[in-house]
């Protein structure tokens, strides 16, 4: 805790707006599209609570929103709107507005990880898309990171412990200017790498042993891994097998609206089956719509996910060899207060690393639990839309070209199956 | 699909049960293996009164389907003939086998032959023909016989005629648009059928991509406690789903076979129409030649060389006769001309009317069950969603 005061955000001219959002949202109850909550709720349909903070006793609410280019003279970059609404006591005003760019994420983030190492920190969107040479720039891109930021923030946010981390407040609450100064402060870069080179010296030397709950820990977070991975490539390959489909639905459907021009009594059938192809064409896009949208970043989220608790598994690791290291360098010399002293407070650390993590680990399984359900639900209850509304445009399409004999039939044909 | 009220099918009951594959030497003495075809038949009064006598059998193989359907074709060219199911698996998606071996090719090909069959026994003209029902009744030395009506000749020459280029003077309205209806079907079936099977293509792509997701949630499902159940019998419908995509694409298959045999059809339709027009060219011309004929032995008797016209001829015709005279002869002749063509265009336009009727009756069927089909899939994929959604809320 730096204990420095911090101002209040100046009056903008969109604090107002800003205002009139969050308060109609609260209001009427039902969200408005951009405030706080319906965001807030964009992965969660319902919230299970099972000793988690629901919807109801949370206390602080993010947005992220509102990109916009800034030009200076040696870069360009992105500036994202986070608004936050908080009634928590630690907050000097209850409506923050401050101006976040990347980069600053980024430094939220480790700061984050610095102190507390064996928590589970949320992950950040990648840093630029490797495959298909995406801009920067481009409007999907700067959405689909959007999202993801706003993502990371709320998470954070309902952690119990890093929701009251002081960086966390400054970054949510600072002017631009203020942050910048508040970044210089705090162990610099150097001493930081300092730290980062003794870890990875100690941890050469390799661990003791893992104690067994930890290496259970290990061999889950190797495979859940590869698991995130392999769905996170199933699903973009079944939006690809899609988009396929689709394109081939579109050549489809002319090919009977042409021949229906031919027929006269065939006419009608036949256009029937158009309509129900176009149909199908629609709901498809909107399927796919949804797996890009919901299922894929969902996903690809988990994936970086799994990549935090590999990192997370190695810096605990690292903070027991550093203990190991320096307690059998302690055994194999007279017994020297300092060292004592040294060894015992790293005997500390480890056990508070532990306990930090054992704790955070089953926060993270339910949230993740939480959120994997959700997504999947809501893709299964998207198919079944998809299925029962061309089934209900097959149905009445037929239903007006059959005659009467015909009708007679399919009824009891219908009557028979289904 | 086929027609009641005709004679071969009333007193008959035809079907082609079976097919094997044989191996023997061709023509060129080389090793081969083919499928033969059993055919079935039975006589209908023996079946109406309830006996059951064992049925009279023959195989025959897809060649010899084609002769028979080639002497059709010769034998009654004002006749749409009932078309053979394809040679070689045309518009085939990707994991359709275009080997004629291949057991499913094998299998829609007897029906297909089953079905040919069936249309030609109803055919109300074609149903009479006497090598038709030797082709039904003796194994051996049919070839021989079909061989023996000379319809081999008449088809070289007809072929001969039909691809020269030739126009009609006066071109029936009717046929025309027949034709142009006959090119039109062709056209559009053939590019629905190609449209149709890339489509289905695709579908499967996406079913069975679906599978991917029943072994990766299997797999995840061995590392999670809570989650575990649920991922694993989602994981289970997971594969349901990417199955029923085989059952699903096989029974369109058959709505894919019930169009190409309509895009054959609208070829035989056209047979019909273009052989209409050359008999009409024909008879054009062998009319003018007997005029010119007797223009010329007028011409040589007379030493007067008169301009000729097919209409309004004023020179006359048979020599010594009276103008009144020659008119009249005139007229008849031009007449019988009239009346022969219009039997002809009477003759092809009931059987093309007949070919019309069905046509729409059959593809209306096929359109219904092809609705029918898309509805039963969509019920099976909202079954398996929503069993998937049930597990995932077990999770």
């Amino acid at each position: 805790d730096k204990g420095q005061p911090w101002q209040n955000p100046t009056t903008t001219g969109n604090k107002s707006n800003l205002l009139h959002q969050m308060n109609t949202s609260l209001a009427d109850g039902s969200p408005m599209p951009n405030s706080p909550s319906s965001l807030v709720n964009q992965y969660r349909l319902e919230d299970d609570d099972e000793g988690q903070k629901d919807a109801n006793t949370k206390d602080i609410f993010i947005a992220v929103d509102n990109p916009e280019s800034q030009v200076t003279a040696i870069e360009t970059f992105i500036m994202y709107r986070v608004a936050t609404r908080t009634t928590r006591s630690e907050f000097d005003s209850s409506e923050y507005e401050v101006r976040r760019r990347y980069q600053d994420f980024l430094w939220l983030r480790s700061r984050l990880e610095d102190n507390h190492p064996t928590l589970i920190v949320h992950p950040l969107p990648e840093k630029f898309v490797m495959k298909g040479m995406v801009e920067r720039f481009n409007e999907d891109f700067i959405e689909t990171r959007r999202k993801a930021l706003h993502r990371f923030l709320n998470k954070i946010s309902e952690h119990p412990i890093l929701s009251y981390s002081q960086h966390f407040k400054v970054f949510l609450t600072a002017q631009v200017s203020d942050l910048a100064s508040h970044k210089k402060q705090g162990p610099g870069f150097l001493s930081r790498m300092g730290e980062t080179v003794r870890a990875v010296a100690n941890s050469v030397r390799g661990l003791r042993s893992r104690p067994e709950e930890f290496a259970v820990m290990q061999e889950y977070v190797e495979d859940f891994s590869n698991k995130m991975c392999s769905m996170d490539k199933v699903t973009q390959r079944i939006v690809k097998e899609q988009r396929e489909y689709l394109e081939e639905l579109k050549q489809y459907s002319p090919t009977y609206a042409q021949w229906a021009d031919l027929e006269e009594e065939l006419a009608d059938p036949l256009k029937g089956v158009v309509s129900c192809v176009v149909q199908c064409s629609k709901e498809s896009e909107e399927q796919i719509h949804h797996l890009s949208e919901v299922l894929v970043p969902a996903l690809h989220e988990y994936v970086l996910c799994a990549e935090t608790l590999k990192a997370v598994m190695r810096r605990r690791d690292n903070i027991q060899a550093e203990f190991e290291a320096k307690n059998e360098a302690l055994l194999s010399r007279k017994v020297d207060q300092e060292a004592v002293k040294e060894v015992d407070g790293l005997a500390d650390r480890m056990e508070q690393a532990n306990n930090a993590l054992k704790g955070d680990w089953s926060r993270w399984q339910h949230s993740m639990r939480t959120d994997l359900r959700s997504v999947f639900i809501s893709t299964a209850e998207k198919n079944v839309e998809y299925y029962e509304k061309v089934r209900q445009r097959e149905i009445s399409a037929s239903d007006s070209n059959f005659t009467h004999t015909e009708k007679t039939q399919t009824e009891l044909l219908f009557l028979f199956f289904f | 699909m086929v027609e009641e009220g005709s004679t071969l099918l009333r007193r008959m009951e035809i079907c082609v049960a079976e097919a094997e594959k044989r191996s023997g030497k061709n023509a060129m003495s080389m090793q081969e293996t083919f499928t033969v075809y059993l055919i079935e038949t039975r006589p209908m009064d023996a079946v109406a009164e309830g006996h059951n006598p064992a049925p009279d059998c023959l195989w025959r193989r897809y060649s010899e389907f084609e002769l028979l359907r080639n002497y059709l074709i010769v034998t009654y060219p004002y006749i749409v003939v009932p078309p053979l199911p394809e040679k070689r698996a045309e518009f085939v998606w990707h994991k359709l086998s275009a080997d004629n071996m291949d057991p499913d090719f094998v299998e829609r090909r007897r029906v297909g032959l089953e079905n040919f069959l069936l249309r030609v026994a109803s055919h109300p003209v074609l149903s009479n023909d006497k090598i038709l029902y030797h082709f039904l009744t003796e194994e051996h030395g049919w070839k021989e016989v079909v061989y023996e009506t000379g319809f081999q000749a008449k088809a070289d020459s007809r072929l001969r005629a039909l691809s020269a280029t030739f126009r009609v003077r006066n071109p029936d309205k009717r046929f025309m648009e027949m034709k142009h209806y006959s090119d039109e079907l062709q056209s559009h079936t053939s590019q629905l059928l190609r449209a149709r099977a890339r489509v289905a293509d695709r579908l499967y792509g996406v079913y069975k991509v679906h599978g991917n997701y029943g072994r990766v949630f299997s797999e995840w499902s061995a590392i999670e406690r809570e989650m575990g159940d649920g991922l694993q019998s989602a994981g289970h419908h997971m594969d349901a789903y990417a199955a029923s995509i085989d059952d699903i694409l096989e029974e369109e298959e058959h709505y894919a076979d019930q169009l190409k045999e309509y895009l054959s059809y609208a070829e035989a339709l056209r047979a019909v129409c273009r052989k209409h027009e050359l008999t009409q060219f024909e008879l054009e011309m062998a009319s003018q030649d007997l005029i010119s004929k007797k223009q010329q032995r007028e011409e040589l008797s007379t030493g007067i060389v008169r301009t000729f016209s097919f209409k309004g001829m004023t020179n006359k015709l048979f020599g010594q006769e009276a103008p009144e005279q020659r008119e009249a002869r005139l007229k008849l002749l031009e007449d019988l001309i009239a009346e022969v063509v219009k039997a002809h265009i009477e003759r092809a336009w009931v059987d093309i009317q007949r070919f019309k009727e069905q046509k729409d009756k059959d593809l209306r069927e096929a359109l219904i069950s092809y609705a029918v089909m898309q509805i039963s899939m969509c019920k099976k994929g909202i079954q398996v969603w929503s069993n998937a959604k049930e597990c995932f809320l077990k999770m």
